[in-house]
């Protein structure tokens, strides 16, 4: 049943060094609050999950909160590199990360499997491409019943996954709306979760196309308004393009990249 | 963000293509001869960057009723400017439906229900086959890591046809890609139908000197259209294997000026403006 807490407790109830943790949010409504917090915690030897680790994870990497990368694509959307990913593979800094890459499709349905109780999920995918050769948890499999040849895609099951909604209730219950991506599946594959929301409300308004959490499915809620920027919260808040942009020149060099941790993460001025 | 890329960007294709001189970059006939090849009522999966930039200009001129289905789960999306991201408000906002993200893949994608996939490239090989994940040979030490897969694969595969757009350099059309992400037509002849790849595969690749198709027979990439004040012996320049080239081989129609005028309009909407990537 789900608590509902300050957001420091409930990332450090819930996160712990060494442990499988998915951050999830395609493009919209990104946890990236609660990613600054796990780098303020101090987080060591995490293995990150997420379809497109962009700017969240580019900055929990060059923290040093990672031991490996599980991921379908690793860019800026829009803008180019994410260079303290770049820097963590091609150059062990500031710690070697492990890399295990899928396609899109892949990490879908592995964490549909991980949120079904199954061991894996079948797709058409990955025929004749190089990422089956080099990624774990990929394989062949032979349709029983007419002898196609499919790929199996082993289940995702974080420790925890870590999502950011628009509302929840005085009970925790969750909603969100819009691009609504691959949340629900990876809060149902992970053992803990924790959703952080813009506002909690006394009654949830039902909202067309909606996901909705209930209560006894999430395990610790956090207010944390604006806790999605620079991504945005649909109907709270709008993208902030113009950070995205303004990451590559912060993220292309570790002295910058230091400063703006210490400043907007570890210092004064941070949430 | 399929097939987003980021590198090789300083090779930018003005240079001796004489576009300039005619009054519009080799970018934008690049762009504009993309979005031709998009034909209206179809449907479309887009990659962001200059896949997206081609099927909302098509969208804007002559195929107003393109469906454009986007990975983030935003199916007919008709956003007013051009998205940065693949999850952009005004997708989900303008969409008729949004989805999530497994559904699109599973049932949108995967059952072979959408006519045209629209990918960008790192690397292409004489056989489409796409590269968007490591340059160099050895994928533990890449000389380059680049974003890696994103939704392309099952795009290439899937989707009823595929039209790549990319930057021509002798770099980017090599002989064999060093890491193959997306498969075009594999090793040659009858790759596709061995690997179970439902969809045809490339139709086109638009590059900024002109198009390549892939031959019916051989399945190789053939040199069949270019640019206005483009040679031959131009595009096999910037070509990493030996180039043939059709026997019919066509000069393209350059931009018309309510072409121009609203790609430079869309353009104009991104942040940081001109920043597409």
């Amino acid at each position: 049943m789900a608590e509902i807490v300050s957001l420091a407790e409930a990332m450090a109830e819930a996160v712990h060094d060494g442990d499988t943790v998915a951050m999830e949010g395609f493009t919209h409504l990104i946890p990236h609050a609660a990613g600054r917090e796990v780098i303020r915690q101090g987080r060591r030897e995490l293995t990150l999950v997420r379809m497109t680790p962009d700017v969240i994870y580019d900055q929990m990497v060059g923290a040093g909160c990672a031991r490996k990368l599980v991921f379908s694509w690793g860019g800026n959307p829009g803008v180019g590199s994410l260079h303290r990913f770049r820097d963590a593979v091609e150059h062990s800094w500031p710690v070697p990360l492990e890399l295990e890459e899928h396609s899109h499709a892949g990490m879908a349905n592995r964490y549909v499997a991980g949120a079904s109780g199954l061991p894996f999920a079948v797709l058409r995918g990955y025929s004749g491409t190089g990422l089956a050769s080099h990624a774990a948890n990929i394989a062949e499999i032979t349709c029983p019943f007419t002898g196609d040849t499919l790929t199996a895609v082993a289940a995702l099951r974080p420790d925890v996954t870590v999502i950011h909604a628009q509302q929840a209730d005085r009970a925790g219950n969750v909603q969100l709306w819009g691009i609504t991506g691959v949340q629900k599946e990876a809060v149902l594959a992970a053992a803990r979760s924790v959703v952080t929301v813009e506002e909690i409300v006394d009654v949830l308004d039902p909202r067309p196309g909606a996901v909705v959490l209930p209560a006894w499915a999430v395990g610790y809620v956090a207010l944390a308004p604006g806790g999605a920027h620079p991504s945005y919260a649909l109907d709270y808040s709008v993208r902030d393009n113009d950070f995205y942009v303004a990451w590559d020149a912060i993220s292309r060099d570790r002295e910058t990249f230091g400063r703006w941790l210490d400043d907007c993460v570890r210092g004064e001025g941070a949430r | 963000m399929t097939g987003n890329i980021v590198t090789g960007a300083a090779e930018a294709g003005d240079t001796g293509t004489g576009a300039a001189r005619a009054g519009y970059s080799a970018d934008e006939i690049m762009t504009v001869t993309a979005s031709r090849a998009l034909r209206d009522r179809t449907t479309c999966f887009v990659g962001i960057g200059r896949p997206s930039e081609a099927a909302n200009l098509a969208r804007a001129t002559h195929a107003p009723n393109l469906v454009l289905i986007y990975e983030s789960g935003t199916i007919g999306a008709k956003p007013g400017w051009l998205p940065l991201s693949i999850g952009d408000g005004i997708l989900a906002e303008t969409a008729d439906a949004v989805v999530s993200v497994p559904e699109i893949f599973n049932y949108w994608l995967q059952p072979g229900r959408i006519d045209v996939g629209f990918l960008g490239a790192a690397q292409i090989d004489r056989f489409a086959n796409i590269n968007t994940t490591v340059i160099g040979a050895d994928y533990a030490e890449p000389k380059v890591r680049l974003p890696g897969a994103g939704g392309a694969p099952e795009i290439a595969g899937s989707c009823r046809e595929v039209i790549v757009i990319v930057r021509q350099t002798r770099r980017t059309f090599v002989e064999r890609v060093d890491f193959v992400t997306s498969v075009g037509f594999g090793d040659g002849p009858g790759s596709r139908e061995y690997l179970g790849l439902t969809g045809a595969g490339p139709r086109k690749i638009i590059t900024d000197l002109g198009v390549l198709e892939p031959d019916p027979a051989t399945c190789e990439l053939v040199l069949t259209a270019v640019y206005p004040g483009v040679s031959v012996p131009q595009v096999r320049e910037r070509t990493g294997w030996d180039l043939q080239v059709s026997p019919g081989l066509a000069e393209i129609e350059p931009p018309s000026p309510s072409e121009l005028a609203v790609l430079r309009g869309l353009l104009a909407t991104m942040p940081a403006a001109g920043g597409a990537p």
